[in-house]
């Protein structure tokens, strides 16, 4: 496993956002992570990341634990995440903006740029590189997220849904990057509402319903599986989902 | 690396100037201007760059002030000592005021006002402790020569304040075309983010808080061997502290000619309003302040800003 958390809880005042909740990530995977509006897949990532410091439980990364660990510390580890709302470097160039990235490996700014450059052209965003990163449009700006965090040459990027909000032509086009980063050798864990994303990028995925994994497989055996129709759609939905499958 | 050319060329220039401007009134004028300079391009390396907004930048230029003045009056150290431990010294509060601030996530107004009060606290103890002199002040006697840093001719005064002043804009430029540079505006513009990457925010900053502590003890250093007098008003009052955040402010914040274009604008406002309105008190301040409003209403890139938007207006208009 090159990623594992086990029994994380966090909560927030009187809020239980995440409750015992863990995973495994094995090397070279694209692993999903879903679950209803509110159930705490981001809160889970800055779990993950260091950016929430867990109120129980072990993140292991790696072979090495870091629970508590500062972000920046996992980052160099090889650990980077996106941000679901996007997080650019506003007024700096594209180009600017993935290079602080690169910088994490490489101290000289020439290699940087080139760097960035080299992953621009990978994200697809290799005609931008000039502009400022607050005039991308919002399929600009995910893309710019999965640069940044690709720059740093990571061994496993948590991507915090890099497909909310773009239309299905977009979505059509983000999801070969995708498979191209893991085929590259990274692993990928995502948290995503596109389903078509989900089933059709992930091997596994855990679905999260307030705060606790409640179910976790394939993408198909997932959706099949009633506690989780149930988490979507309300009490009693799963009955007549299979009533209505049996009745057509 | 055009910036880098552009710069050094106007360095060179203004290197050349004592030697066809002999009148001492002009002279003293360019050194203020560089003086004003170095204070506002020290000031700008923290907040410019680092997106952290100091109120109290004199109290690095009055550590150093007082360090090559209280090494030479009380220990007869050589200034050229004194230099580099003023400087060294003000680095040291730097670090000290940056990692009590940082370490505990300070931002915007809250760190504005702790700058202020380390400032003010300095102010308060030299006026107390025996060895500034205290409230009477320190007197740094009169020897020229190169050797104890003091000049009988302005010319001499104004290289000295014109290499300073290049150090710091070098400085800045690094900045532009550094890691480092890079990862201090990254935590600018959103530390999230920075930290996400791989960047320490805390380290950044305490490197930015150091480097513009360094160079306001410089332009500390360079005062006290230019008016030979320092006392706690002077040396840690707010006058200076405002000076260094307006000159960038009105030059253009973060950017690396601001603070020049600010302290020859300014210059020449003062210059202008004393010959209107004479030595009449407070005057100068008053007009201060409505320009300090004016630019920040309707400039808040300063005038390099402004620069940036004709230049980029004509050219849309010659494409059209």
């Amino acid at each position: 496993m090159i990623l594992s958390a086990s029994g994380v809880s966090k909560s927030f005042g009187g809020l239980q956002a995440v409750r015992d909740a863990s995973l495994d990530v094995e090397p070279g995977r694209i692993v999903s992570l879903i679950g209803p509006n509110g159930a705490g897949k981001t809160t889970l990532f800055a779990l993950i990341t260091g950016f929430h410091l867990p109120d129980a439980g072990t993140v292991t990364f790696d072979g090495a634990d870091i629970t508590g660990r500062a972000p920046e510390e996992i980052a160099r580890l090889g650990m980077v995440r996106t941000f679901q709302i996007v997080q650019p470097f506003a007024g700096q160039t594209v180009r600017d903006n993935i290079a602080v990235g690169a910088h994490l490996h490489h101290a000289g700014r020439r290699e940087a740029l080139a760097k960035a450059e080299e992953v621009a052209t990978r994200v697809g965003l290799g005609d931008r590189l000039d502009m400022d990163a607050a005039s991308l449009t919002v399929a600009g700006r995910k893309r710019l997220e999965v640069a940044k965090a690709l720059a740093t040459e990571p061994k496993l990027i948590l991507l915090d849904e890099v497909m909310a909000g773009l239309n299905p032509s977009e979505v059509r086009d983000v999801i070969p990057i995708i498979r191209a980063i893991r085929d590259s050798g990274i692993t990928i864990v995502l948290i995503e509402h596109v389903m078509q994303a989900v089933m059709s990028l992930s091997e596994f995925t855990y679905v999260l319903n307030q705060g606790q994994i409640i179910a976790s497989g394939s993408p198909e055996e997932v959706t099949r599986d009633p506690a989780v129709i149930e988490a979507y759609l309300g009490h009693g939905m799963a009955e007549q989902v299979a009533k209505g499958a049996a009745d057509a | 690396m055009r910036n880098l050319a552009i710069l050094v060329g106007l360095f060179v220039v203004l290197g050349a100037l004592p030697v066809f401007i002999q009148s001492d009134v002009w002279l003293n004028s360019l050194i203020m201007i560089l003086f004003v300079a170095l204070l506002g391009q020290a000031w700008n390396i923290l907040a410019g760059y680092g997106g952290q907004f100091s109120f109290g930048h004199a109290a690095f230029f009055g550590t150093g002030a007082y360090g090559v003045a209280v090494l030479q009056v009380q220990l007869g150290l050589s200034p050229w000592i004194g230099l580099v431990v003023g400087v060294a010294a003000a680095g040291l509060v730097a670090a000290f005021i940056g990692a009590v601030s940082f370490r505990y996530g300070l931002r915007g107004s809250y760190f504005a006002l702790v700058t202020l009060a380390f400032a003010e606290v300095l102010r308060i103890l030299s006026n107390s402790v025996p060895f500034t002199g205290a409230g009477v002040g320190i007197l740094i006697p009169l020897e020229p020569g190169l050797a104890h840093l003091q000049f009988t001719s302005k010319a001499g005064y104004y290289w000295l304040i014109w290499a300073m002043a290049l150090a710091a804009f070098l400085a800045a430029w690094w900045l532009n075309n550094s890691r480092f540079g890079a990862r201090l505006m990254a935590v600018r513009d959103n530390e999230d983010a920075a930290r996400a990457l791989g960047v320490s925010a805390f380290r950044i900053k305490l490197g930015g808080i150091v480097l513009s502590g360094c160079f306001s003890g410089l332009a500390g250093v360079f005062y006290a061997q230019y008016y030979l007098y320092l006392d706690p008003g002077i040396a840690y009052g707010p006058a200076i502290s405002v000076e260094s955040l307006l000159v960038p402010i009105v030059g253009g914040i973060g950017t690396l000619f601001g603070p020049l274009l600010g302290a020859v604008t300014l210059h020449i406002l003062s210059e202008i309003t004393r010959d209107i309105f004479g030595d009449a008190p407070g005057i100068s301040l008053a007009i201060y302040g409505a320009v300090l409003i004016v630019i920040v209403l309707f400039l808040p890139r300063g005038l390099a800003g402004l620069g940036r938007i004709s230049a980029r207006r004509l050219l849309s208009r010659r494409s059209a």
